[in-house]
């Protein structure tokens, strides 16, 4: 619920910058809209978006921990039903995704496990909106394709991408692992605060240059023109097989929410 | 940004005005209707029936609402993505309709409708649904109440903040917004 209506920091931090580097009057107007949308979002304890969200949940379980009572999946869907319900979100989820009945309450929730040393159990829930969603992509690329090839993937998805978004928006990418492995790797990258670098310096520097140049694509707020098109953009990366280069490019939109509680 | 004041339902003089880009407050009625809505709704002119709602002069804001809280008049109510309603949308713009409020690109069959009938296509911000649902004042079912957030719901508002995006002129500001402050380098 909180992540829903409470907009963190960072995102309220990196979209004032946007507001100041903005030079179309559209583009600042439609990112004044949405600072205001959060401050009454965060007043009237409402959700920021209509569209409040698949509940992604990520836990990092530490492997001091052992759990009583019960399945630490139901406990997770109770959580998200219960937070759906009494917070007045918008159910979104359907039960097939062929016969496409809602199933009510928003469950179930996409969970991801970590093992982790320690004895804490750390719950990350990141709710994530249609729009942006769908205009994600992964591709495998021929490991000769290398550099160049990965920027002009990212390019090309966010420009496609185009106003579907909500721009601005934060661009993850995973690159390298597996097929799904580069998929987790830009999922996971978007729950870094917006606009932190990644630890390796060669990375932090292709974030950069990514970042320019999806800005350089004139897309803008919402689509309708402008300089400031992602507010960042983060890179995860991990080793590949000889004969791989995944790229995985998911995209989050302004409404860039997630809440951690450590138990 | 200058602010160009509407009050619905409006006239081809009106339509004809407005251009791209420009910010406009809507006031007086939208009418909602999303996917399952349009549907029924076109269902029921192929089969040479009445339409449920009056179109003329009228403008129609794709939403799903998030549920109202108690005392809210409405939920969160962003615009969802047009795109979903182009097969519906010129036969609605040719009975008249003559405003659509969403987010994302028409297609050329609907740019083409608007020109031809002197409609107009606004977007609202994308998520700043608790903004917008500030601006609606009042909340009824008019039909299709059994698609619950997907029903048509008649909506009086107040300085509803859009953007125009395409015009009587067959403008498109998605193509010329991007084409203007693309910088390209090579």
């Amino acid at each position: 619920m909180d992540a829903n209506y409470f907009l963190g920091q960072d995102m309220i931090d990196a979209l004032q910058n946007a507001y100041d580097k903005e030079i179309s009057l559209t583009g600042k107007e439609i990112i004044k809209q949405i600072m205001d949308n959060a401050v009454v979002a965060k007043s009237e304890e409402v959700p920021m978006c209509q569209d409040t969200g698949f509940a992604v949940v990520f836990v990092e379980l530490g492997q001091d921990v052992h759990i009583e009572g019960g399945s630490l999946e139901d406990a997770i869907n109770e959580g998200v039903r219960r937070g759906y319900t009494d917070g007045f979100l918008r159910k979104s989820i359907v039960g097939h995704p062929l016969e496409r009945e809602n199933t009510g309450d928003n469950t179930p929730a996409v969970v991801y496990y970590k093992l982790v040393p320690g004895d804490n159990l750390k719950i990350t829930v990141a709710p994530k909106g249609g729009g942006s969603e769908n205009m994600s992509a992964i591709k495998m690329l021929k490991p000769a394709e290398g550099l160049e090839g990965v920027k002009q993937f990212v390019l090309d998805t966010v420009l496609a991408a185009g106003s579907n978004p909500c721009p601005p928006v934060i661009v993850g990418v995973g690159i390298g692992g597996t097929f799904e492995k580069a998929a987790m790797l830009s999922k996971e990258s978007l729950l870094r605060a917006v606009g932190t670098p990644n630890p390796r310096p060669d990375i932090a520097v292709l974030e950069k240059e990514l970042l320019n140049s999806i800005n350089n694509l004139g897309i803008g707020p919402q689509g309708l023109g402008g300089r400031i098109t992602a507010l960042a953009v983060h890179v995860n990366v991990y080793p590949a097989h000889i004969a791989s280069l995944p790229v995985a490019v998911n995209i989050n939109c302004h409404a860039n929410r997630h809440k951690e509680i450590i138990l | 940004m200058s602010e160009i004041k509407l009050i619905t339902p409006v006239t081809d003089a009106i339509t004809k005005k407005l251009r791209i880009g420009q910010k406009v407050l809507l006031n007086g009625v939208l009418y909602t209707g999303r996917d399952a809505a349009h549907k029924k709704m076109v269902e029921l002119l192929d089969s040479g029936k009445e339409l449920p709602i009056e179109l003329q002069g009228q403008i129609i804001y794709y939403v799903g609402p998030s549920p109202a809280k108690p005392g809210q008049i409405i939920g969160s109510a962003g615009p969802t993505t047009s795109g979903r309603m182009d097969l519906y949308a010129p036969k609605l713009i040719a009975l008249g309709l003559k405003g659509m409020v969403g987010k994302g690109k028409r297609s050329p069959d609907v740019i083409k409708a608007l020109k031809q009938y002197n409609s107009v296509y606004f977007a609202a911000v994308g998520g700043a649904a608790a903004l917008i649902s500030k601006s609606i004042k009042k909340c009824q079912v008019v039909a299709y109440p059994e698609l619950g957030p997907e029903a048509i719901y008649r909506l009086e508002v107040e300085s509803f903040p859009v953007i125009v995006v395409n015009d009587t002129l067959g403008g498109d500001l998605y193509e010329e917004g991007t084409k203007k402050f693309a910088i390209r380098l090579k």
